[in-house]
Formats: structure tokens, C-alpha cells, sequence
């Protein structure tokens, strides 16, 4: 190779490198900034910070409107998961077993609700359920918000059945299992890395979902995401802050968990191949 | 086996499927008037559209509001034909309180005496053209179009003329962002996919931290840092690189800066994983042929790059194109996209027709996306999470 094509390389190789730290800093810095700032104990959100404090981290856990946001994000979202983890594990098996040449129809169906606009799901759940009486009913959310959850869940476990051996839960019935006892020793350990993913995924979905409590919700059913929006359009007080920083928390324990699992799962399966 | 997918299908059809259906279904959907007004659309779809309509058209006119009057039909009927011609709404509920149907004599005399305007030809004209139970006019409207007296498209005159900047403002700015995103995202790809498995690990992280975090949240953290006494301003101030704050936010700059930030890993995730597969032997072997670096990256490395990038870059758009959350917190006014007019069209100026027309057309732009690239890469590649 010609001294002076090195020399080039090794400059692109080297302005390639630095707009990586560029970009991965552009990325990470926004999440990392707004930390520090919500433990200010000043009114603003602005450096250098007055004193460290946790006053707002305070006015997060007692104040009535984000205690009872933070309530009803969680059972929203864990009514949702329930729903939608069961029906789509068994939209999945079904799937997987299915010989059909409808069988893409119906994945590309399930797969639907992610790649249309978020705000038009919303307004049109919104414009539906004004005629069937929905708005701002807690059953009318879990509905909408399963849809939007469901994806992900069979996309998970899908995924996770593609790599399932079918051979195993024939050779315990071999053995003398029933169907539900294989299911249960065989096939559920297996998969169960996967569902358990699908169920985090379902909850994220669920926990900051936004544009569909906008439209469907009643104004009682203020969420966390509900109140941020609001927060920030209107007062944009530091508790906005704090309650963003709480669900960076959130998000990133759950990701950790799916990262967790998908490694359990690799293992798992790995053993039972080699 | 069918049977285990039958409750989602089912789910599905009902939650998502039906509503998006009767949406859009909207956008054309008219039943109002012929279903409020029965005897003027019969009485005027026998009349030629030129001057005024007979004494018939009138008095099926008078009976009809009369019919209605009292009832909250009257200004619901209002506020439908005052989509078509503004001020029609106190028009009909006018004329429908007011209209005595015993009065002997010429019914057209009373209704223009309670209103002259029932003396002119346009407001007949436009129950006459919204008589049918379909219509074009929000999906016209939605592209700056309508009908004119004689029935012909014309386009619609400059300061009611809004849509078409707005669709072109919308694709402009999902199409810089999605550029924005290919020129930053690749480098990233990149280099992850030339480092060690343990290096691109954690490099992946940096890219997954953000991914996980909600939009809300990160378009949240914007708005702070980018404020006139946000972090942005104040280190830009203390290196000495502007005098005073700059507005950074509730403007063009600002949007792109978060939405590139929200929408780079869709971008950055897709191509990692097609960049992973490409054998770091070729490009040597390409340079031990006497490539030059930037020829064997452009005939080598990019070709096979490219499914990653028209994944990335299409998934980046189209989420783009659908946008409400980011423009709302952090554009200004001017930098609203359709998103936007679809929640105001519903909230704020409760015109279903039109919020489903550009529904409809949003809905169209994506899935042309979509089918066309279902075509050129496959879906699969799609699902990133």
C-alpha cells in the first residue's frame, strides 16, 4: 500500500473516531445533564446549582398530583402487561405452529400498531370510543394501550420460539408427561427469557405512553407522562426534572433486566445444544 | 394453532383495526347533511346550480330547520356546513329559531328577510354540492383544493391556502433529520462494528441508553438544556463563542437538534447490525488490489451497507413524518408539523372531517414507505427492539 493512502487512512480512521465521541456524547449528555440539575435547590434548572438538595425529589413522593400520577402509570401499566404478555405469548405459539399462507397476514397484522403514527392511533381510539361510551374509563386505556404493547410481545417470544427445539416437548411426553406438565418443565423454562422480555417491553410501552392518555384519558386519570407533558408546557417547575430522572432510572433498570435475559437465554440455550 | 391467535386478531380488530377504519372513513364520510336536511337535498338535486332555486328548495329548506330547531342537531348541522363556507353555523341556527312555517305567502321571502344571505347563490350552491353521503372536500381541502360555482377544482386562494405548506413542511423536516441521522449515525455504526466485541458492547449501551429512555422524557430534557438560561447557552457563553444567549429552542434549530437525538438510534441500530456482518477481509482485500481508501469504502463498503442504511434512514423517516410530542415541546409555532393539525383539528377546532383527511394522507405517505421498502429490503429488518 502506497505511504501516503496510510497517511489518508489513518486521517479518515482518525475523523471517524473523533464523530463517534462526538455523536455518542450528543447522545448520552442530555440524560447525564439533567441529573445533577434535579437536585438543585433553587426554583430554576439552571447551573451553577444554589445547593445540593432533594427538595423536589420531596415534592415527587408527597405531592398529591405526582403520587397519584405515579400510582395510576404503574397499575395502568401493570394491568396492560398482564393482558397483553398472555395474549401475545399465545398469539406467538399459535403463530409459530401455524402452516398457513396466511401466516405473514396475520404476523404483519400484529406487528401493525408499531409503525402507525402514534398520534392517529390516538385520535382515532378517541373518535371510536366517544361512540361506545370508553373515554376516560380505565378499561378503555388498558384496551388501547394493549394494542400498543402487543407487538412487542410477539416479536419477543417469536423471536425466542424461532431458536425452540419442537423435539423437546415431544421427548418428555415420550418420557410420560402430559402436555401441560411438558409445558410447564420443558417448554415455559426455556421461553421464559423471552416472555419475561415481551412483559418488560409491554410495560415500557404501557408506563410512558403519552398521546393516547391525552385523548382518551379523563383529566382524573393524570399519569406520568400525563403530568410531565403538562409540566413542561405550563410551569416547567424542577419536579419535572426529578420525575424524568425517575423514569431515566426506570427505563435503564429495565433494560438492564431484558440485557439480563437475553443472555440467560443465549446460555440456556447453548447448553442444551452443545 | 389458529385458535391461540385468534384472541390478539380479534383484539386487535376491535381496538385498532375498527377504529382507524371509522376514522378514516371520516375523511369522506357526510351523512349529516343529507341525513339532517332530507327534503332540501331531494328539492335541490333537481335544481341546475345556476342563480337561485325555486320556492320548492325554500320551503323543503324551512321545514327541515324547522324540523331540527330546538334540537342540538340544529348546530351540529351549523358548525358542518361552516367547514364549507364560514359563517354559515349562524346562518342555519338563525334561520332554524326564527323560521315560521304557517307565515302565508313566499317562503323565500320570509328566509331572505330573516337573512339576506339566503338571496345568494353560494350558500345553495354548497348544500347543493354536500347533498350526497360521500364528500370530497376534506380530502380537497386537505391539498388546498375545492370546487368552484361550476363544480370545477380550482386551487385555493393564497391565505386559506395552508396544507400544502404544511405536508411540504413536514417532509422537509423529516427529510433533514433522516439526512442528519445517516450523516451521524454511520460513523457510529461503524466504528462499533469495527471494535472488539467487548468495546462494541459497551458502545452499543451508550447507543441503547437513550434508545430506552421515553421520547417525552429526552424531549423534556431538551427544553432544559437549550432555554435562553439553559446548559447549552451557558457553556456556549462561558467559552467565549457567543456574547449572549442565542434562542435555541421553540425554533427550527432546536427541533432538529432533539428530534436527530430521539430518532439516531433507530438509525444507528439497524445498520450496526447489517455493518457487523461485513467481512473485514474484503476491504484489504480491495486495498491490496490498489484501491484507495475512499474508493474501496465507496465500491466496497457501502454497497453492502446499503440494506442497513435504507432500513435505517426509512424507519428514521417515517417515524419522523408522524411526529407530534418533540414539535409541540420544542418547535415553535412555524415548526409544526401535520402530527400537530391532526390533535389541534380534533381538540381545538373539533373538525373530524378534516383531522381524518390528513390522517389519510399521512396514513397514505407512510405506507407508500413502507410497501416500497417492503419490496427493497424486507420488514424483518425493521424490528429493532
Amino acid at each position: 500500500m502506497p505511504s501516503h493512502a496510510t497517511v489518508l487512512e489513518r486521517l479518515g480512521h482518525f475523523g471517524i473516531r473523533a464523530l463517534t465521541v462526538l455523536v455518542l456524547g450528543y447522545l448520552i449528555l442530555p440524560i447525564l445533564v439533567i441529573l445533577p440539575l434535579s437536585f438543585t435547590s433553587g426554583e430554576l434548572l439552571v447551573y451553577p446549582l444554589p445547593a445540593w438538595s432533594l427538595r423536589w425529589y420531596r415534592e415527587f413522593t408527597t405531592g398529591p398530583m405526582w403520587t397519584q400520577a405515579t400510582w395510576n402509570s404503574l397499575v395502568l401499566a401493570a394491568v396492560t402487561t398482564l393482558v397483553a404478555t398472555a395474549a401475545g405469548m399465545l398469539a406467538a405459539f399459535g403463530l409459530q405452529g401455524l402452516r398457513s399462507r396466511f401466516k405473514p397476514v396475520l404476523y404483519g397484522l400484529l406487528a401493525l400498531p408499531l409503525i402507525i403514527p402514534p398520534v392517529m392511533v390516538a385520535v382515532a381510539l378517541f373518535y371510536y370510543y366517544a361512540r361506545l361510551g370508553l373515554v376516560g374509563t380505565f378499561s378503555g386505556l388498558v384496551f388501547a394501550h394493549t394494542v400498543l404493547a402487543l407487538p412487542f410481545v410477539v416479536i419477543t417470544v417469536a423471536a425466542t420460539l424461532q431458536g425452540f427445539d419442537r423435539n423437546l416437548p415431544r421427548a418428555a411426553a415420550s418420557l410420560g408427561a402430559s402436555p401441560l406438565q411438558a409445558f410447564r418443565k420443558v417448554t415455559l423454562p426455556i421461553i421464559l427469557p423471552g416472555v419475561l422480555s415481551g412483559a418488560v417491553f409491554a410495560f415500557v410501552t404501557s408506563f410512558d405512553e403519552l398521546l393516547v392518555i391525552l385523548f382518551v384519558g379523563s383529566p382524573e386519570q393524570r399519569t406520568l407522562p400525563r403530568q410531565i407533558f403538562s409540566g413542561v408546557s405550563e410551569t416547567m417547575s424542577p419536579t419535572v426534572a426529578a420525575a424524568a430522572v425517575v423514569l431515566i432510572g426506570v427505563s435503564l433498570i429495565l433494560m438492564a433486566v431484558v440485557e439480563l435475559l437475553r443472555r440467560r437465554s443465549e446460555r440456556l440455550r447453548g447448553a442444551i445444544h452443545s | 394453532m389458529l385458535g391461540l391467535v385468534a384472541p390478539s386478531i380479534a383484539f386487535l380488530a376491535l381496538f385498532f383495526v375498527a377504529p382507524l377504519g371509522f376514522f378514516l372513513f371520516r375523511s369522506v364520510d357526510n351523512s349529516e347533511v343529507p341525513g339532517w336536511l332530507p327534503r332540501t337535498v331531494t328539492a335541490l338535486a333537481r335544481w341546475n346550480g345556476a342563480g337561485l332555486p325555486e320556492e320548492a328548495a325554500y320551503r323543503a329548506l324551512a321545514e327541515d330547520l324547522a324540523a331540527l330547531s330546538g334540537s342540538t342537531a340544529l348546530p351540529l348541522l351549523g358548525r358542518r356546513l361552516n367547514h364549507n363556507v364560514p359563517g354559515f353555523r349562524g346562518l342555519i341556527t338563525g334561520t332554524g329559531n326564527r323560521v315560521d312555517l304557517r307565515q302565508a305567502g313566499s317562503m323565500r321571502e320570509q328566509l331572505v328577510s330573516l337573512d339576506p344571505r339566503w338571496g345568494e347563490s353560494t350558500y345553495w350552491q354548497t348544500i347543493r354540492r354536500e347533498r350526497h353521503a360521500l364528500t370530497p372536500f376534506y380530502l380537497l381541502t386537505a391539498l388546498d383544493l375545492r370546487h368552484g360555482a361550476g363544480g370545477e377544482l380550482q386551487r385555493v386562494p393564497g391565505d386559506s391556502a395552508i396544507f400544502l405548506g404544511l405536508l411540504g413542511r413536514t417532509l422537509t423536516i423529516s427529510v433533514v433529520v433522516t439526512l442528519l441521522c445517516v450523516l451521524l449515525g454511520f460513523p457510529v455504526a461503524a466504528t462499533m462494528a469495527g471494535s472488539s466485541p467487548a468495546r462494541a458492547n459497551a458502545l452499543l449501551i451508550l447507543v441503547l441508553i437513550p434508545f430506552w429512555t421515553s421520547l417525552l422524557v429526552r424531549s423534556t430534557a431538551w427544553v432544559i438544556l437549550l432555554q435562553n438560561q439553559g446548559v447549552v447557552n451557558q457553556a456556549l457563553v462561558g467559552l467565549g463563542l457567543i456574547d449572549r444567549p442565542v434562542p435555541l429552542i421553540f425554533n427550527r434549530l432546536g427541533l432538529y437538534i432533539a428530534m436527530v437525538h430521539v430518532l439516531l438510534p433507530f438509525m444507528v441500530l439497524p445498520l450496526y447490525s447489517v455493518l457487523k456482518g461485513i467481512p473485514p477481509e474484503l476491504m484489504r482485500a480491495a486495498s491490496s488490489l490498489g484501491a484507495p481508501p475512499w474508493t474501496a469504502f465507496r465500491l466496497v463498503y457501502v454497497p453492502q451497507a446499503l440494506p442497513g442504511l435504507v432500513a435505517g434512514a426509512s424507519l428514521v423517516f417515517v417515524l419522523a413524518l408522524g411526529y407530534y410530542v418533540t414539535p409541540a415541546l420544542v418547535g415553535g409555532p412555524g415548526d409544526q408539523m401535520i402530527g400537530y393539525f391532526i390533535a389541534y383539528f380534533t381538540n381545538t377546532a373539533v373538525n373530524w372531517g378534516m383531522a381524518s383527511a390528513l390522517g389519510t394522507i399521512l396514513l397514505v405517505v407512510v405506507s407508500l414507505i413502507y410497501l416500497a421498502l417492503g419490496r427493497i429490503v424486507g420488514l424483518d429488518r425493521l424490528a429493532v427492539r
